[in-house]
């Protein structure tokens, strides 16, 4: 396609993606920098049905003429991204200095918000991810061999737990492992432990939310797999099965190479998709063991009485930089592949 | 089971055909009502008596739990949204701190007649919001299983945990216990109880310094520690409705909970012999204080600043004409505690009533309490869970708001 072709074919997407993408981000990002103006607070009696007390409220004059001024807040540059509900810099330099042993220290950092949700998150990423990719190319071979008549309804009962809406999936999920329902009290059968609960230990709520990540999104490894696995020539293959070559010695040195653009496509997108690890950690009521980057968001926003947009938006920002991080080795093999391939 | 849900059928039939022409209409000319509140059953009441008044103006309700999550936006927008909120201590306070509801005074003098001056909630003289039901958590018993093992009815939270260790040494119960100790806003808000059961403040006088990080502190998570033990093991996902199934079903012998959830764990459905045996009592003390290990809140209504004077004015006519109404009080007496005249309490009002004579203190209604609230309900679960000690769990609650407090510009 020459350039100025393209170029018209895109305008309305680049378009559309500057409108309703780009400039949200910046606009986060600039509100990242900005933090509330300092509340002037005055003594006043409040009385209400159970009697009366001094107490302090908001000077609503005084507050209001500031901002007007400012509308957008006191300038606070980074102040947000290192306090300690976020990078606390400032924390980890006193841990580093207080603490004895190194494991001491990794303790005091796993403690802070954001290191908590980022470890959750990575933890999330690393395992779902592979086994995501794993799954679906196992499923989608077998699928691929057996007889055309059944392919049909296997494949939709196969894509079905990306049908349904990840909160119900993981209610259901939810109800399920509870002390009384039917995997919880199973569970607690088989290990003779009438105390088990999934629910309460941290590990084990872990665990369930990765599962329930990777029966999620295998699906969607299936079917993009299971489209590619169309495409594999048949010759390579014949040839392949008169050399004598076995079923595993067929796939990795034929199928995988032939699909390899398409795994990275997969693991890109998966990625992606698991850092904002989310729905779940509500469904499962998770809050109190897991909490993912996304949930940090969504607590500074809706969870508070006072709304925190400077918090919510730095949070936005290190999460945008942390995808960007994680997908960096792959977006660079791949451009280099690209320059080679021409 | 099925006659009483046919009862009840007929009765809201008979309400539909001729409840609207039982209320008085007010004569309200014009003007649009459009109502934010939360959903439990006294407040549909209230909103559907304010209803009954509402003569040609155009009028809209939208009852939803997730009310706190809507009200400031939705209340920032000019014209805003809802013309008024249904508001309780806590939730009145970004309201305050955003300058979004306006002053009642004149409203009050020209269109409240009935409403008593105790159920007015003024803020430095001006009336900011009007106050018709009081509500607060407190203790359920099961009168049989208490009964079966001579055990008295629990005053204080030391008695909750010997007679929960009893029925579960009884081999009866294993988790005797229940309290709404689902991680955020609920379990902070059992701290902010037992905080003050114990007499601690939360914030160094005239400040916005946090001070819990001291003895009663401590105090107080090691006996949330304790009644947790009591509970079940998934206690941490527990909000109120999900105790009020557990004791449906029969598995908790001692509960601390709303008072305004008493109507829905009275009523018909559910095993009849759980439901009769169901009992309230007044809100438990705590380390030989007076005053009990619970708050007082209010719900009341509050006017939107950003909305035209002609619908303020045709909203608080129509609100105040329920806020001040002896019908609607006498036909929903077991929905609330209500505060307005004529009402006449009965045995589902009895946690309420025992509180306020227990001289139990009102939530908090400081403009900084939102972000202390929001810093308890995260940081105290590592605690509870055995994973960190009672100091630190502190330091990190005091962290957490500090980080919070400067960036709202609090500190």
């Amino acid at each position: 396609m020459p350039n100025k072709t393209f170029f018209w074919f895109f305008l309305p997407t680049g378009l559309a993606m500057i409108l309703f993408i780009g400039l949200p981000i910046i606009s986060t990002g600039i509100q990242s920098f900005y933090a509330q103006h300092d509340q002037v607070v005055k003594e006043v009696k409040k009385c209400d049905p159970f009697g009366c007390t001094v107490s302090i409220v908001v000077d609503q004059e005084k507050t209001s003429k500031i901002r007007e001024e400012k509308p957008l807040g006191k300038f606070n540059g980074f102040g947000t991204y290192v306090d300690r509900n976020h990078l606390a810099v400032e924390e980890i330099g006193n841990f580093w200095n207080e603490t004895n042993s190194f494991g001491e220290f990794v303790d005091q950092v796993t403690n802070l918000p954001f290191y908590k949700a980022l470890i959750f998150t990575l933890t999330y990423c690393l395992f779902v991810t592979p086994n995501v990719l794993l799954l679906g190319f196992i499923i989608a071979l077998s699928l691929n061999a057996v007889t055309r008549r059944i392919r049909g309804p296997l494949i939709f009962g196969t894509i079905l737990p990306m049908i349904v809406t990840p909160l119900v999936g993981s209610l259901v999920l939810f109800w399920m492992i509870d002390a009384e329902g039917i995997i919880g009290a199973n569970l607690q059968m088989l290990m003779d432990d009438p105390y088990l609960s999934l629910k309460s230990s941290k590990t084990l709520t872990w665990i369930t939310i990765i599962i329930y990540g990777i029966w999620h999104h295998s699906p969607f490894a299936f079917v993009v797999f299971y489209a590619a696995l169309q495409t594999v020539p048949q010759e390579p293959v014949e040839a392949a099965i008169i050399d004598g070559a076995s079923r595993w010695q067929r796939v990795r040195h034929i199928v995988l190479p032939h699909i390899y653009p398409v795994v990275t496509f997969v693991a890109l997108i998966s990625l992606m998709d698991n850092f904002r690890v989310f729905e779940p950690i509500i469904g499962f009521s998770a809050e109190g063991s897991a909490q993912s980057l996304s949930w940090l968001i969504y607590d500074n926003l809706v969870n508070e009485e006072v709304i925190l947009f400077g918090s919510a938006a730095a949070t936005s920002m290190m999460t945008i930089v942390g995808i960007a991080i994680l997908l960096a080795p792959v977006l660079i093999r791949t451009w280099k592949e690209f320059r080679t391939a021409r | 089971m099925r006659k009483t849900n046919m009862k009840k059928i007929l009765i809201s039939l008979l309400f539909l055909l001729f409840g609207t022409s039982a209320y008085a209409d007010c004569n309200i000319k014009s003007g649009s009502i459009n109502i934010l509140a939360n959903d439990f059953p006294a407040l549909r009441t209230f909103v559907e008596t304010a209803k009954g008044c509402k003569g040609s103006a155009d009028f809209k309700v939208t009852h939803s739990s997730e009310h706190n999550k809507i009200a400031v936006p939705a209340l920032t927008a000019n014209p805003s949204e809802f013309s008024a909120r249904i508001a309780a201590n806590s939730s009145i306070v970004p309201l305050m701190n955003q300058d979004l509801i306006r002053p009642l005074d004149d409203l009050v003098k020209k269109y409240g007649k009935g409403i008593q001056d105790s159920q007015l909630i003024t803020i430095d003289g001006k009336i900011m919001a009007v106050a018709f039901m009081a509500n607060t958590q407190h203790l359920y018993y099961r009168e049989d299983v208490l009964k079966e093992l001579g055990i008295a009815v629990p005053k204080t939270y030391e008695e909750v945990v010997a007679a929960s260790e009893k029925i579960r040494a009884s081999g009866k119960m294993q988790y005797p216990y229940a309290a709404a100790y689902k991680a955020g806003w609920n379990l902070a808000e059992e701290f902010v109880n037992m905080y003050i059961g114990h007499g601690g403040e939360f914030f160094k006088t005239g400040t916005a310094q946090p001070s819990i990080n001291n003895a009663k502190g401590v105090a107080t998570l090691n006996m949330l520690k304790k009644l947790a033990g009591l509970s079940n093991p998934d206690y941490l996902t527990h909000d109120s409705e999900a105790i009020k199934v557990e004791w449906e079903s029969g598995n908790v012998a001692l509960m601390t909970l709303w008072a305004s959830r008493s109507g829905t764990l009275l009523d018909d459905d559910g095993d009849a012999k759980i439901t009769a045996a169901t009992k309230l009592t007044g809100p438990a003390t705590v380390a030989g204080g007076n005053i009990p290990a619970a708050t007082l809140w209010w719900d009341g209504f509050t006017l939107a600043k950003n909305r035209s004077d002609a619908d303020a004015e045709a909203t608080f006519r129509a609100l105040a004409h329920a806020a001040a109404n002896k019908k609607m009080v006498a036909d929903a007496a077991d929905q609330a505690v209500w505060l307005i005249e004529g009402f006449k309490p009965g045995p589902k009002s009895i946690g309420v009533i025992e509180a306020v004579k227990m001289k139990a203190k009102p939530y908090p209604m400081l403009p900084q309490m939102g972000l202390m609230h929001g810093a308890l309900g995260s940081e105290i679960v590592e605690f509870l869970q055995g994973k960190e000690s009672a100091e630190q769990a502190l330091k990190d609650v005091e962290a957490a708001y500090m980080s919070k407090a400067k960036e709202q510009g609090f500190l």
